[in-house]
């Protein structure tokens, strides 16, 4: 019992955190705050991938989404400084977008909750304590085995190089 | 234990978070950190069915394997995540050169 309060207390916090942060990138005013906002959510999803015994994925999170890409972000605000101070407003057409999204959830909660009733709510297939330590080493052999995931694993890097040779190419200065 | 319902919650409001930033934001960065929420909430989804259903096994051309199929796709995200934003940024960086604004709607030669 004292197991479950604290993981329902720890998986509180962690949504708190990510949807706080959604909220707050999705409606702040200032482009730099949204920056900030995004990245107390995504710490959040990696807290997330922790409660799910995938501790990979969340040193992942933090190194590429959080290190990499959300400085991109802050740069690209930087670059382009007259937005620094600039105070958008919402576009025209935002009370649809928030009529579309709140329908959306609407129809994902109500196909949850009728593909879940009559059955126990699913519980995980296996204890914490009998994944955490292989699971590493089995990604790392699904992602470069042949009968798995090594082509994919090959298409994802040339597309990577793809998009990093192209934001080169789209970025640089003409002359 | 949390049931997997929790997880699939958070991640379908996390989703349609990111889906009112792309639908009403105005700056073409704010939509790129909408998608980035998007493909957030994906993540949650791929890796809370990976813990919920998979992780014993996962049947392969030499009998049962340790199942891997969520976290691999989750790690697929985390690249065209990447990549999507290396090229929406350097979009929006050379369109403030030439345009001098990064506002989505003032974007709109080839609207007409």
């Amino acid at each position: 019992m004292e197991a479950e309060f604290g993981q329902w207390f720890i998986f509180g916090l962690f949504t708190v955190f990510i949807i706080g942060g959604g909220i707050g990138t999705a409606t702040s005013r200032n482009l730099f705050h949204c920056a900030l906002w995004l990245i107390i959510s995504l710490f959040g999803v990696a807290g997330f991938f922790v409660l799910l015994a995938a501790p990979f994925l969340a040193a992942v999170q933090v190194l590429v989404y959080i290190g990499a890409i959300v400085v991109l972000i802050i740069f690209a605000i930087m670059l382009t400084r007259r937005l620094m101070g600039l105070r958008e407003a919402p576009n025209s057409q935002w009370i649809y977008g928030l009529l579309g999204a709140i329908v959306t959830f609407g129809v994902i909660v109500l196909g949850l909750v009728l593909a879940s009733t009559g059955s126990a709510p699913l519980l995980p297939s296996q204890p914490i304590s009998q994944i955490t330590g292989e699971s590493l080493r089995d990604l790392g052999i699904a992602l470069v085995d042949v009968n798995q995931y090594v082509v994919p694993f090959i298409v994802a890097s040339l597309l990577l190089e793809a998009a990093m040779v192209g934001a080169i190419v789209i970025a640089r200065e003409d002359e | 234990m949390l049931p997997l319902n929790a997880f699939l919650i958070v991640g379908a409001l996390l989703f349609c978070i990111g889906m009112y930033a792309v639908l009403a934001r105005r700056n073409a960065v704010a939509i790129l950190m909408g998608i980035e929420l998007m493909l957030n909430a994906v993540n949650i989804n791929l890796v809370a069915f990976w813990r919920y259903l998979t992780p014993g096994t996962a049947a392969t051309a030499e009998g049962l394997q340790v199942g891997m199929a969520g976290q691999s796709f989750a790690a697929f995200v985390f690249v065209v995540a990447a990549a999507e934003v290396a090229v929406g940024l350097a979009l929006v960086i050379s369109v403030y050169r030439n345009r001098r604004t990064v506002i989505a709607e003032d974007v709109d030669t080839l609207r007409y």
